[in-house]
């Protein structure tokens, strides 16, 4: 496992370009939602306000 | 065929089509980078000369193609926006622009990643890495245009032009290690004799590039799903989505 986690010395470039592409699209797809949701709540208050 | 075409990108019967795919495209996206990262990170061998520093090309060529595949959906849409005037197709080039500059920038960190144990280097100003980051000075070029002008049709428009003109950089990308001399190593998966890489490589890089891409749908549906009803929010359809509650 330690020999797996340490990549051969190189440990310290492979696994940040793991976590980063990790989080870049972790955020990317969070932000999507997040803006999906949002639209929706606002709308509906919205609609329910103008009947 | 165009009838069909036609009906499915008006924007109340897209909006349900994406409502109904995209668990799909999200389930197969999570199979594809799941196994891909077991069979990249677990079963592949370790490179002859690069050990297992070589390992970054499994995030690294991946964002590289899908800056450059997301680059060119954009200006596909575009050139349908100025020509034809296609309301979906502002919508899908507003809603890639974000994610292509992800993976644009994935690219160009990841790259660098690797190439200070290999070149011995984080940055060099040669014609590969220099014209991928004029692609994310395009995308962010784009992003900002679109979000500046106020008139939406104007925006769109303007911006879809822009788009247009940096096309130019896609050949320039692909072709920069052919065409000056340069640290980064030439294509070794797109040519047009066999792949110079081994099969146990070749497969998780593919699956890698595959799950990317499925990514990428997922999140331009959802995105585009967001845009759709912002921009029809006064017509009959949205009014009764939202009355009727579900999704």
């Amino acid at each position: 496992m330690s020999e797996f986690l340490s990549m051969g010395g190189y440990a310290q470039f492979v696994w940040p370009s793991y976590g980063l592409t990790l989080i870049v699209l972790a955020v990317n797809l969070f932000i999507a939602w997040q803006q999906n949701k949002q639209l929706k709540r606002t709308l509906k208050r919205r609609l329910k306000n103008s009947l | 065929m165009f009838a069909w075409f036609h009906k499915l990108t008006a924007p109340k019967n897209f909006y349900r089509f994406a409502g109904i795919i995209n668990p799909w495209i999200g389930t197969i996206c999570l199979i594809l980078i799941l196994s891909g990262l077991y069979l990249g990170l677990f079963k592949a061998p370790p490179d002859y000369q690069q050990g297992e520093s070589y390992r970054i090309i499994f995030v690294h060529v991946p964002a590289a193609w899908m800056s450059m595949f997301v680059y060119m959906v954009m200006a596909c849409s575009a050139f349908m926006t100025l020509v034809w005037r296609y309301k979906l197709a502002g919508i899908i080039t507003e809603a890639s622009a974000a994610i292509g500059a992800s993976f644009t920038f994935l690219a160009l960190a990841t790259g660098s990643l690797w190439g200070k144990p290999m070149w011995g280097t984080w940055w060099v100003w040669d014609a590969r890495l220099t014209s991928e980051l004029i692609l994310l000075f395009l995308y962010l070029g784009y992003i900002a245009l679109n979000s500046a002008i106020e008139n939406k049709k104007t925006a769109t428009r303007a911006s879809a032009l822009l788009v247009l003109v940096g096309v130019i950089n896609i050949p320039i990308i692909h072709y920069s290690v052919e065409w000056w001399y340069t640290l980064h190593q030439p294509a070794t998966v797109t040519k047009m004799d066999k792949p110079s890489i081994h099969l146990d490589m070749l497969i998780p890089l593919l699956l890698m590039a595959l799950g990317f891409t499925f990514f990428y749908a997922f999140t331009l549906l959802l995105k585009v799903r967001t845009l759709l009803i912002m921009r029809e929010q006064k017509s009959k359809w949205v009014q009764e989505l939202l009355e009727h509650g579900k999704s």
